[in-house]
């Protein structure tokens, strides 16, 4: 549905977007992260044809944004950063006029705008007017415009910012939710976001794309993904770590925590995960060392995240 | 077409939820008439026409319009609403045609609203209509093109203070190029043609011939055109705002 080929944004003498490359089919959620500053907004931006690249093409649907983007606007329903929308309007009202805009009158427009207001749970609000409203509603009004039209395409900059734990579960439902159907990119900077709702993330970095796969792929790409944590119920760090460290497949032994004991030991590179937990367990209960638990290691996205984004020497001293 | 009228209607609505239109309009109609019957003297000319109120019109407009316009776009800006707008299914020159609409129509709802000077000059005496009419097209036309003026300093800045100053250094210019007391200013030295040229800038110069009841077309062609060039312009300075 949305086909973005080495898109390229400058400002001045800065490059905010360089070169990025990506496309969202129908059914794909594509979380969107990176560090602040680093082009979500800005290629967001250029998708939803509100600025023009530098260079680069976007299609949305099979139309082109910069030679068709009409049509192609109509297909993208936006939630810009910050929510924006008129204060001195109601909710309702304001639902009616992007309604309109997207075509919509008379007795549908009345369906699209009550359809809204039960999605993003507006009813009790609809005749305020925005201004008066709390943050939270602020931003899921402007969110039910994005989604009025009932568009194939969802853009959505930082939708769950600024609502409270519920509100955001319940944007994480819809957005999982609409994404069987429809085609969503959507920037966060809330690393469990992604993993909840999204089937592929993109993580861009000063500009352009440096990972992109499904979550559990990009996990894959941390230091700790594959190591097996080891709790004892009791015993003496150092003996632990030799004996652990001496079974087969272990490469080297960390110690997490004194009390209780816990050690985590990575497997070497040919070593599977599964074999090497397994002969910890076999080698504990032989040696009579009574465990509390044993699990390998998903690996954490905060973890790429940090390795990726931040410049190499700084991630290292960090690690370390 | 529809998505214009859509836009004007919420711009329109926008006016009259906000307390700018009704403050407008109350404040155009108090100052209007005290400059007409205070300080022109209607009565006391004792003339069956409305020269003593259209006279007054471009002075008026100078500070009233650029209130009305100064948000336009400025606003848009700063709430980040342009952001919406423009990815909605229109295209800029839709946005700026119902905004621009939408504000005409505050100003116009204002000038309609002066209807009693005009029952009051027709009680009085027999003036000819067909001039009052004129005047009006002409007050229209002139506060048309101060507000397309508005529309285009508004675009540039989403500070709204400076979206007005703008707006009235614009038109003052665009006023003071025909005032009487500046071309008197310029003929002492400059050739006619120079001064004939500068004064064809000036609203005063086609507002006049207008308010006389000289239907002339060059004098619509000439708040058309600048009204065209305003809004052209808005379209230039947004696109390239958005171009960064």
């Amino acid at each position: 549905m949305i086909q973005v080929q080495n898109l390229r944004k400058q400002f001045g003498p800065k490059v905010a977007v360089n070169g990025v490359s990506f496309t969202v089919e129908k059914g794909e959620v594509l979380g969107f992260l990176g560090p602040n500053g680093a082009g979500k907004s800005t290629s967001m931006r250029m998708i939803t044809g509100f600025i023009p690249p530098t260079e680069g093409s976007i299609k949305v649907g099979t139309y082109d944004m910069l030679e068709n983007p009409i049509p192609a606007k109509q297909l993208i329903g936006y939630l810009p950063e910050n929510a924006p929308s008129y204060p001195d309007m109601t909710v309702s009202g304001f639902l009616g006029f992007a309604a309109e805009m997207r075509g919509l009158s008379g007795d549908a427009k009345k369906k699209a705008v009550n359809r809204v207001l039960e999605m993003c749970f507006l009813e009790n609000v609809q005749h305020q007017s925005v201004e008066t409203l709390s943050k939270g509603y602020r931003h899921r009004t402007c969110f039910a415009q994005s989604i009025i039209h009932d568009p194939e395409v969802l853009i959505l900059d930082e939708p769950t910012d600024g609502l409270d734990p519920n509100q955001k579960h319940e944007v994480r439902g819809l957005i999982k939710k609409m994404g069987e159907s429809k085609a969503i990119i959507f920037s966060t900077h809330i690393l469990e976001e992604v993993e909840a709702v999204c089937s592929r993330a993109i993580i861009i970095d000063r500009g352009t794309i440096v990972a992109n796969g499904t979550p559990r792929d990009l996990k894959m790409r941390s230091e700790q993904a594959g190591a097996i944590t080891v709790k004892f119920v009791d015993g003496e760090a150092s003996a632990a770590r030799g004996k652990v460290g001496s079974v087969q497949g272990v490469d080297r032994v960390s110690v997490i925590s004194e009390r209780p004991l816990t050690l985590r030991a990575f497997p070497k590179k040919n070593a599977g995960s599964d074999d090497v937990a397994r002969a910890i367990a076999d080698m504990a209960f032989k040696e009579h060392l009574p465990l509390q638990g044993l699990h390998v290691e998903e690996g954490r996205l905060d973890e790429v995240f940090r390795s990726i984004t931040l410049p190499d020497n700084k991630a290292k001293e960090e690690t370390k | 077409m529809k998505s214009t009228l859509t836009i004007a209607k919420r711009e329109l609505l926008g006016y009259f939820a906000s307390p700018v239109a009704f403050v407008f309009i109350v404040i155009f109609l108090l100052l209007a008439g005290f400059f007409t019957f205070m300080v022109a003297g209607f009565f006391e000319r004792g003339e069956a026409n409305l020269a003593a109120f259209f006279s007054w019109h471009p002075w008026l407009y100078l500070f009233l319009v650029p209130a009305v316009g100064m948000r336009m776009w400025s606003e848009e800006r700063r709430l980040g609403t342009i952001e919406l707008l423009l990815t909605m299914p229109v295209t800029p020159w839709q946005a700026i045609v119902g905004k621009f609409l939408a504000s005409w129509v505050v100003v116009s709802v204002a000038l309609v609203l002066t209807f009693p000077v005009v029952i009051t000059v027709n009680y009085l005496g027999n003036p000819d209509n067909g001039v009052i009419f004129a005047g009006y097209l002409g007050s229209m036309l002139m506060a048309g093109s101060y507000l397309a003026i508005s529309a285009m300093t508004s675009a540039m800045t989403r500070n709204q203070v400076v979206s007005f100053i703008l707006a009235v250094v614009i038109s003052l210019f665009l006023i003071l190029a025909g005032f009487p007391p500046v071309t008197n200013l310029l003929t002492s030295w400059a050739p006619t043609w120079l001064v004939e040229g500068v004064a064809a800038f000036s609203v005063m110069t086609h507002f006049e011939s207008i308010q006389k009841g000289v239907l002339d077309s060059r004098d619509v062609l000439y708040f058309l055109s600048v009204i065209a060039f305003s809004l052209f312009t808005t379209s230039v300075i947004i696109r390239a705002h958005r171009a960064g």
